[in-house]
């Protein structure tokens, strides 16, 4: 099932990114849990028990936001800016250790 | 080394005046902020990109104070995360993966505050947000929610629902915890929040936007409960007025207030206290913002709640201090130039025991039962807490120890007020939890990198 964002669609943005390698536009200055937040309505990682989860508290705290970003995995989405070109993937489930470097 | 006469972590209404007083009076200032750009939460992306006028003249009214942090004696670093302070006045912070050391003479904790931690069941799921969250999507990326429902407690709510207005995104319903025995417990404070009408004012102005607009509303919501319907949509229910009520949504957000974040001044080693009144711990300051760790001041919501114009004042206060303690101005002149800030910090503080009583958090979410998550990292819920508190654990260390709540990367961000809730509610009186260097997790990198600068 694939669940739209909830939030209203904006302008497409200049930036562009993928996501799992479906591509998804940003605007300069966006986060990326914004930008992602405003493309899909599904979670964007999932726990050690399997429970979905979205960005949640928006300002560093929760650390519900994790993604992989260009290989490096357990970034907050909502401190990170959006770059031109960005290869975002899903967290599904905890990252090994050793996966990536630090 | 000393890099800057002052250390300011904290870009937002506090850490901004006090950084502006501190330059004018001479000093060198560094100040150091997680976030991208200078405004902390409440002038989030004041300034920057496109204009957005539904988010009102008091957020516009930010971009002064922003404005001066171009002081060329103002050094500011954005997406520098602090993750140790050290007794004599060592700050260590990380941004873009290298770890940096700064010295000075005086810290200025200007932290602020985070949301309330709202747990009940159902508060982890996609389409669950709290509704600062939201607030901080409309300030950054002028992205609006679709049909959401706001459910909680605290003027924050009614603000953000008129922002919502007016950007031609209204609230599907207003879902409040709020009792008319709340507010009849707020009504001996009304007399004092008098000092602060503007304020009152504008409340009574929300209120009657939200009105207008047809939004429909709900007091004495309680026993919250969300779960998936079968379009990903959150079907969200609660009880009110003795009747269960269902709405679907996209996106409930939820709001019981705001806490001070302590993470850094409990780390600093600070002495904390409980504020029954305001249902947080916070660092006990005197009333220039001095704490009983030398060198560290502490000013705006990290040292209590009292909202921006309060935090404003408390930085210029601290800021006057911390000139004054430096030898740069004479007593007689810092109280001189406290008149205008003190009033400014007593009028606003006057409106908080109206507030704090009036919209007090709602008991289910600050002492959860039964299978709601508490600590979000861990997944451990309301019932793995009490077990543990019914088989001896009888602070927030032992609960930590027997069931792993707050040994996530939030490091107790999200749980730990609620786990002392559970702990209250039990009958024990527990002491604020440790906080530890790191503040914020870092990579082993970040670590080995500051190694590298010493070499």
């Amino acid at each position: 099932m694939t669940i739209a964002s909830r939030f209203q669609p904006r302008p497409e943005g200049a930036l562009r990114l993928t996501l799992d390698g479906a591509p998804l536009t940003a605007h300069p200055g966006d986060s990326l849990a914004a930008a992602i937040l405003c493309h899909s309505g599904e979670a964007s990682r999932t726990t050690g028990r399997d429970s979905p989860r979205t960005a949640f508290c928006m300002m560093g705290v929760c650390f519900e936001c994790l993604v992989e970003v260009d290989g490096l995995p357990n970034v907050q989405a909502c401190m990170t800016e959006v770059r031109d070109g960005m290869a975002v993937r899903r967290q599904m489930g905890l990252r090994k250790l050793g996966a990536a470097d630090v | 080394m000393s890099d800057a006469d002052l250390i300011i972590i904290g870009a937002g209404p506090a850490g901004m005046a006090a950084a502006s007083i501190a330059v004018q009076g001479g000093m060198r200032v560094l100040v150091l902020d997680e976030q991208p750009r200078a405004g902390g939460q409440i002038y989030r992306n004041v300034g920057n990109g496109a204009p957005r006028g539904w988010l009102g003249k008091d957020y516009a009214a930010g971009a002064g104070l922003v404005a001066d942090l171009g002081h060329p004696n103002i050094r500011a670093e954005f997406g520098a995360t602090v993750w140790r302070v050290e007794v004599g006045g060592r700050v260590i912070w990380s941004q873009g993966g290298i770890s940096h050391i700064s010295a000075a003479p005086h810290l200025l904790l200007a932290g602020g505050a985070q949301e309330r931690p709202t747990p009940f069941a159902g508060w982890t799921l996609p389409g669950v947000m709290p509704a600062g969250a939201a607030q901080i999507l409309m300030k950054t990326a002028g992205l609006l929610a679709r049909d959401a429902v706001l459910a909680g407690s605290g003027p924050l709510l009614y603000l953000i629902a008129a922002q919502m207005i007016d950007a031609g995104a209204p609230p599907k319903a207003l879902v409040e915890t709020q009792t008319r025995a709340m507010m009849l417990r707020a009504l001996p404070s009304l007399p004092r929040a008098v000092l602060a009408l503007p304020t009152l004012v504008k409340g009574v102005g929300l209120l009657q936007k939200i009105r207008s607009a047809g939004v429909v509303r709900h007091t004495g919501a309680a026993a919250f409960h969300a779960e998936p319907n079968d379009k990903g949509d959150i079907a969200f229910s609660f009880t009110a007025k003795g009747r269960r009520h269902r709405i679907e949504t996209p996106l409930l957000l939820t709001h019981q207030g705001v806490i001070p974040a302590t993470h850094i001044s409990r780390a600093a080693g600070v002495r904390h206290r409980w504020n029954h009144a305001q249902q947080a711990f916070e660092p006990i300051v005197g009333p220039w913002g001095r704490t009983d760790q030398p060198h560290i001041h502490i000013a705006g919501d990290g040292a209590g709640i009292a909202g921006a114009d309060a935090a404003q004042a408390a930085g210029a206060l601290a800021a006057l201090d911390i000139l004054h303690l430096a030898g740069r101005i004479g007593e007689d002149s810092r109280n001189q130039r406290s008149t205008a800030p003190r009033a400014a910090l007593t009028r606003a503080r006057a409106i908080r025991p109206f507030l704090d009583a009036a919209y007090a958090p709602s008991p289910e979410i600050l002492a959860p039962e039964g299978k709601t998550i508490v600590c979000r990292c861990e997944e451990i819920t309301a019932a793995d807490i009490r077990q543990s508190v019914a088989e001896g654990a009888n602070g927030p260390r032992q609960v930590k120890t027997a069931t792993r709540a707050g040994m996530g990367p939030c490091q107790g961000r999200m749980c730990e007020i609620t786990t002392r809730g559970i702990l209250a509610a039990c009958g024990t009186s527990p002491s604020p939890p440790r906080a530890r260097t790191p503040i914020k997790p870092i990579t082993l990198g970040e670590i080995a990198s500051l190694q590298e600068q010493n070499a």
